[in-house]
């Protein structure tokens, strides 16, 4: 009687055992949410195709959407073009024509036309393709990055919020080039503001083609002509540097305020502590990267096809000041690669 | 032809630079308010100053029938290295002696490779300039821009002094020139240049040690590039190595051929550097007073350097012995 007892004792327990794991798997039954996210990413090939992978840009997104596709079960892979168009069209169609071909195309495209066909091509391949941070005459699945007329419109209003009605109201502006959609954007923002404000003018122009020490001269030349500016629009962090020392040699530092432009990254926010640039708005990289990490998401589990939806995703921006600085408004490429060393 | 020699002599390509110089310089003075003002002048050399003590770099071996396509790989890679020693905490006498080696050796390299190797300057050059930024890129930089770190205050601070009301830059490269002058015009290793580059069979034949004098003529150039890349550098406050993908060692070519110091070797001195310079600098400072676009300043740069060459062309035709030697 009693083994008898046992033996049912134990086939009862064995029942309910069963049974709390059926319940316990109906349980995560009702819950989809991990099963279809982690079928729809794993195994998902990412591949970015940065401008280069040699400046702070291209290694904060490596850093900041790369780990995160990682972390989802995906393979992520970088090219470095070196800031050669046609490496970077070879790696794009490479890629296109691979036996393993990737799932998601990540480019920052460097110009408004270069590789429009392309990212056609890669879609019609079955490839969604994001464009980051330089937008292109193609709409493609999504652009992510800024709106660059408006950054422009904020590094001017921050000028002329700075200078006031009473100064000179001539500002200088060093532009990047004539055929990067950035540069012709902020100019586009630019001009904007100044409609929007009658009596400011913009006093001096020059294409800096990204350099800083044409920058430099560009902007010596341009004070030397107008030293009554009260404030110079530079659209790069980088030759900003280099008017900023125009500006220094001028004996002006303490006349003329800078905005400009940049990353956000560590070396951003010591330059506007010190005063060598009075604003800046950053491309809010960590957040700019994960609207890029969320479309990835979206689009390879939502069942659209590429090509078949148009989306843009605009960081929100802001001027910051030597005010607004606190200890995490910039995010740090030496930190990068330390956690990368781990 | 007799009749056109004085004309040819009076019209060498560096009086039809300078001409052409001048000209501009009236033609800006009168239309442009403020062109001429002190500090705008200074603003003309200050432009073209890192160009300027390249090109003198540059110079030094043409005329030894020559060339060196490396110097701009060169400067932004010790200069990287440096500021990255410096960032690393070395102190700046240190870091220097470590580069100042690097670019020995690395001029060294270049000047084996022609003296003792014989490979054409053109493309042992060539390749060096890649595989010296490639190496360096890839095993020992992250990054594109490398700053002047806070803590490597007598930089920062030769950025801010001045030389006689002179920045750095262009005490340097008045420095450079006059030190070049004097040791091409006067000195033995000088002279001995002239006679290689205008004929090296004939030099090495009456005992000029012509090995050792091209390979000092390439560690001369990287020494040079390296200099030019700190002052640079000590002026923004950082060292951008994408400089080696622009169109910098182009214009460093076109200063000492549009100054006249021809690529057949040889030929010119210092002052060829200096006018060649001079006009590059007025016409981009004209242009950018006048706020034109880069595209259309780099047309209007072409325009102008192809009219004195083909000026030079009619007024100087090609003698025999360029016509046989050829040029590089």
């Amino acid at each position: 009687m009693s083994k008898l007892t046992k033996t049912l004792g134990r086939v009862i327990l064995a029942g309910a055992c069963l049974a709390g794991a059926a319940i316990g798997a109906q349980a995560q039954d009702s819950n989809p949410g991990p099963e279809a996210y982690r079928s729809a990413l794993e195994g998902k090939r990412v591949v970015m195709v940065p401008m280069t992978m040699g400046f702070d840009l291209a290694q904060g997104w490596n850093h900041f959407i790369g780990e995160e596709v990682k972390q989802f079960g995906g393979i992520w892979e970088t090219r470095d073009p070196n800031w050669s168009v046609d490496a970077g069209a070879q790696a794009i169609t490479d890629l296109i024509s691979s036996a393993e071909k990737p799932d998601v195309l990540i480019v920052q495209t460097p110009d408004l036309n270069s590789y429009s066909r392309l990212f056609k091509r890669a879609q019609d391949a079955g490839i969604f393709v994001i464009q980051l941070d330089n937008p292109s005459n193609y709409a493609s699945d999504v652009f992510a990055g800024s709106d660059w007329k408006r950054l422009g419109e904020l590094e001017t209003q921050a000028v002329i919020d700075h200078c006031g009605e009473n100064s000179s109201r001539k500002i200088a502006v060093i532009q990047g080039d004539q055929v990067n959609a950035s540069s012709l954007d902020q100019w586009a923002g630019v001009q904007a503001v100044l409609e929007r404000n009658p009596g400011w003018t913009v006093a001096g122009t020059a294409d800096s083609n990204w350099d800083a020490t044409t920058a430099r001269n560009a902007a010596a030349t341009i004070l030397q002509q107008n030293p009554d500016v009260c404030g110079i629009v530079d659209f790069w962090d980088a030759t900003a540097q280099g008017t900023a020392s125009a500006i220094r040699d001028a004996g002006l530092q303490d006349k003329i305020f800078l905005a400009t432009t940049g990353s956000g990254e560590a070396i951003d926010c010591k330059l506007l502590e010190d005063g060598t640039f009075g604003a800046i708005v950053t491309s809010e990289l960590p957040r700019q990267s994960q609207d890029v990490v969320a479309a990835i998401k979206i689009l390879l589990q939502s069942g659209i096809k590429p090509g078949q939806s148009k989306n843009y995703l605009y960081t929100h921006e802001v001027a910051r000041t030597k005010k607004d600085v606190t200890p995490d408004t910039c995010w740090s490429q030496a930190a990068i690669e330390a956690a990368a060393k781990k | 032809m007799p009749s056109s020699r004085p004309l040819s002599r009076l019209f060498t390509q560096e009086t039809i630079v300078l001409l052409m110089a001048v000209a501009l310089f009236a033609g800006f003075a009168a239309a442009l308010p403020g062109f001429t003002a002190p500090a705008n002048l200074l603003n003309i050399v200050r432009s073209v100053s890192v160009l300027g003590i390249l090109a003198a770099g540059m110079g030094i071996v043409v005329i030894g029938r020559g060339i060196d396509l490396s110097m701009v790989s060169i400067m932004v890679v010790t200069v990287a290295i440096q500021l990255q020693l410096l960032q690393g905490g070395w102190a700046l006498w240190s870091a220097s002696a470590v580069v100042a080696a690097i670019t020995i050796g690395l001029g060294a390299m270049n000047g084996f490779m022609v003296a003792y190797a014989g490979v054409s300057a053109l493309f042992a050059t060539l390749a060096s300039s890649a595989f010296v930024f490639g190496f360096v890129r890839s095993q020992i930089l992250s990054q594109d821009v490398i700053y002047v770190p806070p803590s490597a205050e007598t930089l920062l601070w030769l950025g801010k002094a001045r030389f006689l009301g002179l920045p750095l830059d262009v005490a340097v490269f008045l420095a450079v020139v006059a030190v070049a002058l004097v040791l091409l015009r006067w000195s033995r290793p000088g002279r001995f240049l002239y006679l290689m580059g205008d004929n090296f069979q004939a030099a090495r034949g009456m005992g000029i040690p012509v090995r050792p004098l091209i390979v000092a003529s390439f560690v001369a150039s990287a020494l040079l590039a390296w200099l030019a890349g700190m002052a640079s550098a000590i002026s923004l406050q950082s060292m951008n190595t994408r400089l080696v993908n622009s169109a910098l060692l182009y214009d460093v070519v076109l200063v000492v051929v549009i100054g006249g110091i021809g690529l057949s070797g040889g030929k010119g001195g210092m002052r060829n550097v200096v006018v060649g310079a001079l006009l590059i600098g007025i016409l981009l400072n004209g242009m950018t007073i006048l706020n034109l676009p880069n595209i259309h300043q780099n047309l209007i740069k072409a325009l102008i350097l192809l009219g004195a060459i083909i000026l030079d062309g009619q007024l100087n035709p090609r003698d025999e012995q360029t016509s046989q030697q050829g040029d590089i």
